[in-house]
């Protein structure tokens, strides 16, 4: 017996020692409810990480645009019934651009700041001709904002004057190659030549095949833009801030702000509903664990009856008793998750073998994060105690007259 | 203390039991008056059904009388709520049951060390040194790490003996703890209470339906009915 115990430790650690297969099943029971939920888990934020990560790897968190232009009748002639069309949005640089970038530049939450000047235009080479965005930016500033050098697939991100980088589907479509000449026109009929430096990948198929890169002069002059952005790409340390900051922004300025939250908002909602859903299924595991905890331990009331009785006679008190069988329950949760957490590490080593890209790359990294494996624990336990709660009263109450006369 | 010493182990006025409640109650104990004087060792007879375990339990303040008062080393029962009950009971009286005596999960030795477990919530050297030293007047030296289901049916009740003496109690209640055992192990157990009695002043109160036992006892309570109907004490029959 060991010294440091507690009388009520002793007596739970022996009583489910000694009911040993009754113990070692409902562990398991535990355990698999464990391993489900640690799994499902892992593997869901795994997966929804991947997902807004990919969305989110051409894309800027925010986008500031100019403020929409709201059409305005002009003060009409009475009897004429007015007619408002929203107008077709020009190019339009955004007024003062320069101080509202160093004025985002004292937000914390912020990781970094992408003027862009970008418009229609189309790419010719040779009988090949093709509508796509072209895109001025400052390279070193935009990759605060999307990871182009890490998706380069050939040549490099150099965009100096006359250069342009493109994406492979693009490539494809033209027939173009690092060192080809593509010929630019914008719709002002203003054209320039570039060389191809460099060819990217950003996960995204329309746009590998839209996005023509070029330096930020270059794009100016031929969308008519000279001195100004179109837009001002954002990125932020914390994603889920998206929408907050947006709103921020765009109060203190005046600019329309879109958060990737509201531009992909069926992406967002579907991750969220996916989440809703498993948080249900979470729950109802959680409680059919509960149940299983607690039938095993209302059995085991009935069968321990003569020793509850016994231990009363000699002097054991309700509160001792009540404990014993909470730390019955506490035990059974907590080892439970232990086997649950060893298990879903399991059930995560064998996904990762199975679910494999084509090219035999893992499909996405996910591993048991320690901290769910805690919660998991003290959650077990938590849920071991509770469901453990009408037992344990049982046995408190029991009349020791009764259960003695077995 | 003094009251250890002026006032009786127990005593018992107008105690009455009933079960049930309107049209099913019905009384079993109908006013029991008794006083059982420090290091007395009484039987407790009756033909079944006549209240004798009713009675124990309520002595035990395993259960709670219907009427009447309890005093147990001069203290009144009936104001005690279940923790008071409780402590009292473990403090002051030692059970000896015919059935089920020990807890199979636990060792000889544990077992005896249980009530000093319970009261003092830790383990200590000193209980184990205590409950040995117990294990070892009971003649049971040898079998102090088995189980409890290692043992004999008066093995078993050797150890219950111990345990119900851990906490050197004023008053230690026996129901039938030879009922289950035969005639050699009923007398070794019986003289083995007869021994504890004598050496160390403690008071029995001790149901038996074993005439022959319950002649070797000082005095003889006789129940029918739920009424004492006969209550003899007589010095010759030590031994
Ligand atoms: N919980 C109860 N509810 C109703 N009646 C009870 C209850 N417990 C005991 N009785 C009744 O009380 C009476 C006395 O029972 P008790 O067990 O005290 O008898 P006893 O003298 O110990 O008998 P035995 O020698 O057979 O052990 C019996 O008629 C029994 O049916
Ligand atoms: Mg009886």
């Amino acid at each position: 017996m060991k010294y440091w115990m507690p009388f009520e430790w002793i007596a739970a650690i022996r009583f489910l020692r000694e009911g040993r297969m009754q113990s070692l099943l409902i562990i398991v029971g535990v355990g698999v409810g464990v391993a489900v939920i640690v799994f499902m888990s892992a593997l869901l934020s795994g997966l929804q990480a991947n997902l807004v990560k990919r969305t989110l790897s051409s894309q800027a968190h925010i986008v500031l645009l100019p403020p929409e232009e709201i059409a305005r009748p002009q003060s009409p002639p009475a009897g004429i019934a007015l007619r408002l069309q929203k107008q077709a949005q020009r190019l339009r640089s955004i007024d003062q651009w320069q101080q509202i970038q160093a004025r985002l530049e004292g937000l914390p939450e912020i990781a970094a700041i992408s003027p862009i000047a970008a418009g229609p235009a189309f790419v010719v080479r040779g009988d090949a001709n093709k509508a796509i965005t072209l895109l001025g930016i400052d390279p070193v500033r935009y990759s605060g904002v999307i990871a182009l050098p890490e998706r380069m697939v050939a040549g490099q991100l150099r965009i100096g004057a006359g250069e342009a980088v493109i994406g492979i589907e693009l490539a494809k479509d033209l027939g173009a190659d690092i060192g080809d000449k593509i010929r630019i026109t914008t719709a002002g009929d203003a054209t320039e030549t570039f060389t191809v430096t460099g060819l990217f990948d950003l996960g995204n198929k329309g746009v590998n095949g839209r996005n023509v890169y070029v330096s930020l002069r270059s794009a100016q002059s031929l969308l008519d833009l000279v001195g100004g952005v179109s837009s001002i790409d954002i990125s932020l340390h914390d994603i889920d801030e998206a929408e907050r900051l947006a709103s921020k922004i765009a109060a203190e300025t005046g600019l329309t702000a879109d958060s990737w939250i509201k531009t992909n908002a069926q992406f967002v909602t579907a991750l969220t509903s996916q989440r809703v859903s498993s948080n249900v299924i979470r729950f109802f595991i959680g409680l059919s664990v509960a149940f299983g905890i607690a039938s095993v331990l209302v059995v085991s009331v009935i069968q321990r009856a003569r020793e509850i009785g016994i231990l009363r006679a000699m002097g054991a008190s309700q509160g001792q008793m009540l404990r014993i069988f909470l730390l019955q329950g506490g035990i059974v949760g907590f080892f439970g998750s232990l086997l649950g957490s060893g298990l879903a590490w399991l059930f995560l080593m064998l996904w990762r073998l199975m679910a494999r890209n084509p090219d035999g790359t893992p499909m996405f990294i996910i591993g048991v994060d320690p901290w769910l494996v805690a919660i998991a624990a003290g959650g077990a336990s938590l849920v071991g105690i509770l469901s453990a709660l009408l037992p344990a009263r049982r046995a408190a109450r029991l009349d020791p007259v009764v259960a003695i006369r077995g | 203390m003094a009251d250890l010493v002026t006032n009786p182990v127990l005593q018992l006025t107008g105690i009455r039991k009933s079960y049930g409640s309107g049209e099913t109650e019905s009384e079993i104990l109908h006013g029991i008056d008794l006083r059982l004087e420090r290091g007395e060792f009484s039987a407790l007879i009756g033909p079944s059904g006549s209240g004798k375990s009713t009675l124990l339990n309520l002595i035990g303040l395993l259960d709670r009388p219907s009427g009447g008062q309890l005093f147990i080393d001069g203290q009144e029962t009936g104001q005690l709520d279940d923790t008071g009950l409780t402590r009292l009971r473990g403090q002051r009286i030692g059970f000896v049951f015919q059935h089920h005596h020990l807890i199979p999960a636990f060792t000889a030795l544990e077992n005896v060390a249980m009530p000093l477990l319970v009261a003092r919530g830790r383990p200590d050297a000193d209980m184990f040194a205590q409950a040995g030293t117990l294990l070892d007047q009971v003649g049971l030296a040898e079998r102090k790490q088995n189980l409890a289901n290692q043992l004999s049916g008066g093995q078993q009740q050797r150890v219950a003996i111990a345990r119900a003496l851990a906490m050197s109690p004023s008053l230690v209640l026996a129901d039938e703890p030879t009922g289950n055992l035969d005639t050699h192990s009923a007398d070794d157990v019986f003289a083995l209470l007869r021994e504890v009695n004598t050496r160390l002043n403690t008071t029995f109160l001790i149901v038996t339906h074993d005439r022959r036992l319950a002649a070797r006892c000082d005095r003889i309570i006789e129940m029918v009915d739920g009424d004492i109907v006969a209550d003899t004490r007589h010095q010759a029959a030590t031994n």
